[in-house]
């Protein structure tokens, strides 16, 4: 239970985030501070509330109680096309309409820089190409989003947030549906994107290893509250994976990248 | 690299617009056919006048013959002329819709917008006689507001799935078709044939009045809706990404809803129902220029104004002397169509 942030200045900070569906509490008084320039992921079992946590610190989702800082602003007191310029957010598997291509999905990312009439400026076109030569989607950015592979897909989405050019980039489960092919070239941009450029970016993942691997700072969810918080090295114990996932692992060295590695037993404990 | 934008900037950068590269293309083609069809359109009838003497007296030159100046400008041109603003305002209106609901089958005939508008302009035309012309296109806003908020609430369960209100709109129609069905029941038999005329969708006796009813609403919608292009646009990504990228999402959708409805009323009040012109004119037009509502808008207010001249035209020409209203032109090809995108759209 040990909160080691290594880094001087939060990029976001929640107090008493309480956050709700339909008045069924997901999220109860969380104090939490997302560290500015690393990569932070996100873990937890399904119906944890990291989803929840991530919508809400994007404000898509409206707390029921205390609020989100982005640069000791509250995230309701701003614009919300000023938090646009700031953070963007990418959720778990969007949908384009048909026929939409790849160039036009991309240039979506610049709207928060738009005004009625300066609808496409010089910087506007810069950023969207940068955005699809990132994401290596130059060859095909005049195609419909509906005739690529998931892995493609996912990559134009990505490519899109990139357009919006924000400082923080909060990201659900950018690899699901992904072959592990994928889901690598998915995690390495990221990590080039956070490498280069310095920007904060915020994950959801499912895989623990991937999420070692890439993460600086770890937050294991648990029934809505933060289990566990810091560099993965430090959190990522096998009484941890017990507690949050209810199974029994061994964690041992990654001999690639020398960061944890969890290796689950069995689900028995789970069911017993 | 190719690019298949047209960027249109001002030198000083005040101003600053992106359209497909194929917009201004389709958009002249599709006028010169629509000039074409009219020119046709005008000329046909019991008086026929060549496309050429159309053309002259349009321009104001002489043919030689006297009635030529009163046939076209008093009886055809107008008619004409409803008939392109009609399929305008439908077409716009069912684009707006498909992009709000992120459904390429919805539109303002299929969810019933046009059957309340229907329900109230019939009511007036049956229940209050006096009814002046000029009211009616507000009262038809009314009742396609009325039905539109009504599907809304209905469909609303944390937020607004757009198979529901597709389902809770066919509802809709239904009821509002059965109530216009009792008016017409029940009226008196005069007004009762006058609505009945009204209700098929016909542009059939349409003079300089009913334009000057319908000219306003589709001067104030139509600039409107390709201000928020942009953000319907956005919302077409769903309302989790239109939020992240900061768009005022009840905001901007509460204005482009009403933009929709204002069309769908107004139209509806000159012409009656006009099917699937706002279900068909969108489709085509993204196959011709793309999903980006800044040409897509522009390029559906054409397509459809073009398939409602040539509507009328055929409806008056195929087996004339009979005359076939318009609307019944369109449900012809129209239906077969909506299945078709149904049946295309089964997975989606």
């Amino acid at each position: 239970m040990s909160v080691t942030i290594s880094s001087t200045e939060p990029a976001l900070t929640t107090r008493q985030l309480t956050l709700a569906y339909d008045r069924a509490i997901v999220i109860r008084d969380l104090d939490l501070v997302i560290p500015a320039g690393q990569i932070t992921a996100l873990v937890g079992p399904n119906g944890c509330g990291k989803s929840t946590l991530l919508r809400g610190l994007a404000r898509l989702l409206k707390p029921l109680k205390g609020t989100v800082y982005l640069d000791s602003a509250s995230i309701f007191r701003l614009s919300t096309k000023e938090v646009a310029k700031q953070l963007g957010i990418l959720p778990q598997s969007p949908t384009a309409p048909e026929g939409l291509t790849v160039r036009e999905l991309v240039a979506q990312g610049r709207y928060p820089h738009q005004s009625w009439l300066q609808q496409w400026s010089a910087e506007d076109d810069r950023f969207l190409e940068q955005a699809l030569a990132i994401t290596g989607m130059v060859e095909l950015a005049n195609r419909p989003l509906d005739t690529l592979s998931g892995g493609q897909r996912q990559r134009a989405w990505i490519a899109m947030t990139l357009a919006q050019n924000t400082p923080i980039l909060l990201l659900d489960e950018p690899t699901t549906f992904l072959d592990l092919a994928h889901q690598i070239e998915i995690l390495d941009l990221l990590y080039e994107l956070n490498q280069t450029e310095g920007r904060t970016i915020v994950m959801v993942l499912h895989d623990l290893n991937q999420a070692c691997r890439y993460a600086d700072h770890l937050i294991a969810v648990k029934n809505g509250g933060v289990y566990a918080q810091g560099i993965p090295s430090n959190i990522m114990t096998e009484a941890m994976v017990q507690e949050v996932f209810g199974i029994e692992s061994r964690i041992v060295h990654d001999p690639v990248t020398h960061t944890p590695m969890c290796i689950p037993i069995s689900r028995k404990a789970r069911l017993a | 690299m190719t690019k298949s934008w047209l960027v249109i900037r001002s030198q000083k950068s005040l101003f600053s617009i992106r359209l497909d590269r194929r917009v201004p293309w389709v958009m002249l083609t599709l006028a010169i056919a629509i000039a074409v069809v009219m020119i046709l359109s005008i000329g046909y009838g019991e008086y026929p006048i060549s496309p050429l003497d159309v053309v002259k007296t349009l321009l104001g030159i002489d043919t030689g013959t006297a009635d030529h100046a009163f046939v076209i400008y008093v009886l055809r041109l107008p008619r004409a002329i409803t008939a392109l603003l009609v399929g305008t305002g439908l077409a716009v209106s069912g684009a707006i819709l498909q992009g709000l609901t992120r459904n390429p089958l919805a539109a303002p005939e299929i969810i019933g917008v046009n059957a309340g508008a229907s329900l109230v302009a019939v009511a007036m035309i049956v229940l209050l006689p006096s009814f002046p012309l000029v009211a009616l296109p507000v009262a038809a806003f009314t009742g396609a507001l009325v039905a539109a908020l009504l599907i809304y609430l209905l469909a609303w369960d944390n937020g607004s799935a757009p198979i529901r209100l597709i389902l809770v709109g066919v509802g809709v129609d239904a009821l509002a078709g059965a109530f216009t069905s009792l008016m017409i029941t029940f009226g008196n038999i005069y007004d009762v044939s006058q609505a009945l005329v009204w209700l098929t969708g016909s542009v059939y006796g349409r003079n300089w009045e009913h334009i000057q009813a319908l000219l306003p609403w589709l001067l104030v919608f139509l600039p409107l809706s390709f201000l928020l292009s942009r953000d319907l646009n956005t919302l077409a990504l769903g309302d989790d990404i239109a939020k992240g990228l900061g768009s005022k999402v009840e905001w901007q959708r509460g204005w482009l809803l009403l933009t929709s409805v204002a069309l769908a009323g107004a139209t509806v009040a000159t012409a009656g129902t006009i099917g699937f012109v706002g279900l068909m004119a969108p489709h085509l037009s993204r196959q011709l220029v793309g999903a980006s509502h800044e040409g897509l808008l522009p390029v559906a207010a054409l397509v459809g104004g073009l398939i409602v001249v040539l509507a009328d035209l055929l409806g008056r020409s195929l087996f004339a002397p009979i005359e076939l209203p318009c609307g019944v032109i369109t449900a012809a090809v129209g239906a077969p169509y909506f299945l078709y995108l149904l049946y295309s759209n089964r997975n989606a």
